[in-house]
């Protein structure tokens, strides 16, 4: 029973965190300055938010966690790579990103 | 992740260092048959029964083709460099997101951004991807191109646009697990 309150407990906190993440992230979409810039502040967020709502999912209801762990695996290989795609479909379709230095650009003027 | 002419030449272990066939098979099967088990969650005769038959199907006529998946460096030193990996990059993400948040909060957003170029020595292509979405989870920094040897990063903060000097700081220590790992 109170092994039972602690796990709800934490779970409850781990849950506020993950949305409080998921928010910072939201922000971050809509303060950063350029495509690059809002994808790092999307990606970072709500991979962090995300593990951590599947975490207390797992501790208020512990016979899922075995299917949440594999959700989060799966997250953790995916949600990066999707971002590193939309990164390079933006540079390939050129768009210039708000930088001090593009080596990408300078090297692709380099190839053709 | 990368273009498609240079992960054929890198990432497909031919020639004399090609682990056997029937080593890639039975790990894959392992593999295949973990991942069914965890899904359903059960070890029932007839879960166990299926997954046992597909995984096993697969394992027979895939095994060359899925090598990619067959890659990790399955010894001890392998499997706690593994652990320290995850460890380190839980730590790295954690960060990441205060980091951003600090950023994100401040009313001047103090950001100056670069596109940098960095350097892997690493060849496997699973262990690439590790490395390519470790870098796009940890401070700041997101992978955007790979071409041959090098990976391109955005960097939000960027401290140092020099080719050695990024790559110390963003590359080099995930690379010491992951040579390990993939090795």
């Amino acid at each position: 029973m109170i092994l039972e309150g602690v796990l709800d407990t934490l779970g409850a906190l781990s849950l506020l965190g993950g949305t409080v993440f998921l928010a910072l992230g939201g922000l971050g979409l809509v303060r950063m300055p350029d495509v690059y810039n809002r994808i790092q502040a999307g990606t970072k967020a709500t991979t962090l938010g995300t593990l951590l709502v599947l975490l207390g999912a797992a501790l208020i209801v512990p016979s899922w966690s075995i299917k949440l762990l594999l959700i989060m695996l799966f997250l953790m290989f995916t949600n990066p790579l999707s971002s590193q795609v939309l990164a390079r479909a933006a540079h390939r379709a050129g768009v210039p990103p708000v930088a001090s230095k593009d080596c990408l650009a300078e090297d692709a003027e380099d190839l053709a | 992740m990368s273009d498609t002419g240079t992960s054929t030449q890198t990432g497909l272990k031919t020639g004399p260092i090609a682990p056997p066939l029937r080593r890639l098979a039975t790990r894959l099967f392992a593999t295949l048959l973990l991942f069914w088990l965890m899904l359903n969650g059960s070890i029932s005769p007839a879960t166990l029964f299926t997954g046992v038959i597909v995984a096993g199907a697969i394992a027979v006529f895939f095994a060359r083709d899925l090598s990619f998946l067959s890659g990790f460096n399955l010894t001890p030193e392998g499997i706690g460099a593994a652990f320290l990996f995850i460890g380190y990059f839980l730590k790295e993400l954690v960060k990441a997101n205060l980091a951003l948040a600090t950023l994100v909060l401040t009313p001047s957003l103090p950001i100056s951004p670069a596109i940098v170029k960095v350097r892997t020595r690493l060849t496997d292509p699973v262990g690439r991807l590790l490395l390519a979405n470790a870098i796009t989870l940890t401070p700041g920094t997101l992978t955007c191109e790979i071409r041959g040897d090098h990976l391109y990063v955005h960097w939000v903060t960027a401290r140092d646009t020099e080719l050695d000097a990024a790559t110390a700081e963003i590359v080099a220590e995930f690379e010491r697990y992951l040579e390990k790992m993939y090795g």
